[in-house]
C-alpha cells in the first residue's frame, strides 16, 4: 500500500531524514518509534506533503508521489495529529469541522456523513453542535479521527495520536483505532515515542535515531526483547521504568 | 529512611471559585511524610498538583485552602503570613515544576538565576555564590558548567533545562522537595537520567521528596510509597513494591489499561469508572 525508499529530507541545511525505507502492506500497521528529533514525525509529514525539500520515492497505492499532493491523494490518506487542542479550529463547531472536508471534496450528503463519522468514533449526536473547548482531550481526539475518516480514506497517518491523553483515555482511543482498522480495512503508519504503544498497535516496527532507521523489528521480536542495536536496547530498557543501575548504562546518542 | 515525621497533612481541602461555580479540587487528603520518597499519582483533574501546590501555599488567588492540620516540622503551614512564607519557600520546601521553558526566567542567564536562588537564603558574597552555583551545575551532571552558567534558558535542551531547575531548587538545601511532573516533557531515556540525578542528590542530602506524576509505573519504580488520587480523593495508599497487590479498582484499572510489549494486539481493558470512587 505504501512504499517509501531512499527518502531523504532537509530543513534548510539540516539533513533530517537519511535513506529511510518503509514498506506497509494493505491493512498493515507500521510503527515508527524514536525520541524527539529522530525524524519520525517528519516521515509522516513528508508523505502527507508538509515537507518541501525531499528526495527519494514514495509510492502510495501504486502511484508515485510528485512534489504536490492532489485531492485524490487526500481522499486516500489522511493524517491525525498529536495535539487535539491545536488541531481543531476553536471557533468552528464540530459539525463545521467535519463538514468542511466533505465540501472541499464535493462529496455531498454531508449530513449523513457527519452522523456516520461521529458514530464510527463513538461520539453521540449531541456533540455535533458543540465547540472544541466544550470537549475533553479524548473526545477531541475522537473528533480529529472522525475528520480523517469522513473522506473514507484507506490510509491513516497517525502522529502520536494518544500521547497528550491520560492512560485510561489512551486505552479507549487505541481500542478505537484498532477496531477501525479491522472494520474498515485501513492501513496505518503510526508514530510514537512510546515503545509499548507501538508494540501493541503495530505488526512491524522501525526504531529511528537522528534521521535514520537503526533497527527494524516485529511485534513478536519486541515481545521477546530481542533487539540488536544498542540504541534500541536502551529504549527498550528505558520503557521498563526507573532502575538506578540501568540508568548508569545509558549513553548519549547526540 | 527514618520514622521521623516531617510533614503532616490532615483533611486538606482546596476549592476554587470560578465563573461556573465552585470547583472542589482536593477533598480531604491526609498523609504523613517522613524522610522518604512519596509518589502522588493520578490522571488530569485528580487534584495531585493542587495538593502539592497547597503545601507550598501556591494555590491560585481564586482558591481557598482549609485543613485540620498542615504541620511542617516546627512550622504551621496553615497560618503563615506572606513574609513567613518567604522564609519557608525555597529555603526549606522547594518545588520543581514540569516545564523548564516556562519556569526559568528567559531574560536572565542560568548562572544568575541559580545565584539569585542561593543568595536569597544565604548571606554570601558574589564570588562564593558563583562557585557554589558552578558546583551545583556539576552536581546535576552538566558536562560544561561554565558554558551553561553563561547561557540563557532558550539555549538549552529540555533535559538540560530540567537539570538547571533541579540545581536551582536544590542549592538552598531544602528539607523537602516537591517535584510536579518534573520529567514528563522529556524523552524517556533523558527522563530516567534526570530522575537518577534527583535520586542521588535527594539521597545524599537526606531530603524528603514528593513526586507527583500521572505515570503509575514510573512512580512506583522510583518512590517508596504511593498515594493514588481520583477526583480529589486519595483512593488508595500503598507501598510502591506492593503495586501488583493494589486493591482499589481504580488503581487496578490504571495498571491494566497500559499497553504492553507482549505481542498481544487485542483490545486493552478500559477503565469503568464508578460514582462511588469519587465519594472517598
Amino acid at each position: 500500500m505504501i512504499e517509501i525508499s531512499k527518502l531523504n529530507a532537509w530543513f534548510d541545511d539540516n539533513h533530517v531524514l537519511k535513506d529511510v525505507d518503509i514498506s506497509v502492506p494493505a491493512n498493515g500497521s507500521f510503527g515508527l518509534v524514536g525520541e524527539s528529533g529522530s525524524g519520525k514525525s517528519t516521515v509522516l509529514r513528508t508523505v502527507t506533503g508538509l515537507v518541501d525539500d525531499w528526495e527519494g520515492t514514495i509510492t502510495v497505492k501504486g502511484k508515485k508521489l510528485g512534489p504536490k499532493r492532489d485531492k485524490d491523494f487526500y481522499r486516500l490518506a489522511q493524517m491525525v495529529f498529536q495535539d487535539p487542542f491545536g488541531s481543531l479550529h476553536p471557533r468552528h463547531t464540530i459539525d463545521r469541522i467535519l463538514t468542511e472536508p466533505v465540501n472541499i471534496h464535493g462529496l455531498g450528503n454531508s449530513d449523513a456523513r457527519v452522523v456516520e463519522a461521529l458514530t464510527q468514533v463513538g461520539l453521540d449526536n449531541a456533540f455535533r453542535f458543540r465547540y472544541p473547548h466544550q470537549l475533553s482531550g479524548g473526545q477531541r481526539q475522537r473528533v480529529a479521527i472522525a475528520r480523517a475518516l469522513i473522506l473514507e480514506p484507506k490510509i491513516l497517518l497517525l502522529d502520536e495520536p494518544t500521547s497528550a491523553l491520560d492512560v485510561s483515555i489512551q486505552a479507549e482511543v487505541l481500542n478505537l483505532l484498532g477496531r477501525l482498522r479491522r472494520d474498515l480495512g485501513l492501513t496505518y503508519i503510526m508514530v510514537s515515542h512510546d515503545l509499548a504503544v507501538v508494540a501493541h498497535m503495530c505488526d512491524d516496527i522501525a526504531i529511528m535515531n537522528h534521521g535514520r532507521i537503526v533497527e527494524r523489528a516485529t511485534a513478536e521480536q519486541l515481545a521477546e526483547g530481542t533487539l540488536e542495536h544498542p540504541y534500541s536496547q536502551q529504549l527498550y530498557k528505558a520503557a521498563g521504568g526507573y532502575d538506578r543501575a540501568v540508568v548508569d548504562t545509558f549513553v548519549d546518542w547526540d | 529512611m527514618s520514622s521521623e515525621t516531617l510533614l503532616t497533612v490532615k483533611n486538606l481541602e482546596v476549592t476554587f471559585n470560578t465563573p461556573k461555580g465552585k470547583v472542589h479540587a482536593v477533598r480531604g487528603v491526609s498523609f504523613d511524610l517522613g524522610r522518604e520518597r512519596l509518589g502522588i499519582v493520578g490522571e488530569s483533574g485528580s487534584g495531585k498538583s493542587q495538593t502539592g501546590r497547597a503545601i507550598l501555599g501556591l494555590t491560585a488567588a481564586n482558591g481557598a485552602i482549609t485543613a485540620d492540620k498542615m504541620q511542617f516540622r516546627d512550622v504551621d503551614l496553615a497560618n503563615l503570613t506572606p513574609k513567613q512564607w518567604r522564609k519557608v519557600r525555597g529555603a526549606r520546601i522547594s518545588m520543581i515544576m514540569q516545564d523548564p521553558k516556562y519556569s526559568l526566567n528567559p531574560v536572565m542567564t542560568i548562572g544568575d538565576q541559580i545565584i539569585e536562588a542561593y543568595r536569597e537564603h544565604h548571606k554570601v558574597n558574589a564570588k562564593e555564590a558563583r562557585l557554589r552555583a558552578l558546583e551545583m551545575l556539576e552536581a546535576v551532571k552538566i558536562r560544561d558548567p561554565e558554558r551553561v552558567f553563561n547561557s540563557y534558558p532558550h539555549e538549552t535542551s529540555g533535559g538540560m533545562g530540567q537539570r538547571v531547575m533541579i540545581a536551582m531548587m536544590l542549592i538552598p538545601d531544602p528539607e523537602l522537595i516537591i517535584a510536579d511532573e518534573p520529567t514528563s516533557a522529556l524523552d524517556v531515556t533523558v527522563q530516567l537520567q534526570v530522575m537518577a540525578i534527583l535520586d542521588d542528590l535527594v539521597r545524599d542530602r537526606g531530603m524528603a521528596l514528593i513526586f507527583i506524576s500521572h505515570d503509575l509505573q514510573l512512580i512506583s519504580s522510583f518512590c517508596d510509597r504511593v498515594l493514588v488520587m481520583y477526583q480529589g480523593h486519595v483512593v488508595e495508599e500503598l507501598r510502591a513494591s506492593e503495586l501488583h497487590n493494589a486493591k482499589h479498582p481504580y488503581t487496578k484499572g490504571l495498571l491494566n489499561c497500559l499497553p504492553k510489549m507482549d505481542g498481544d494486539h487485542s483490545d486493552l481493558p478500559t477503565l469503568e469508572r464508578e460514582a462511588s470512587w469519587a465519594e472517598g
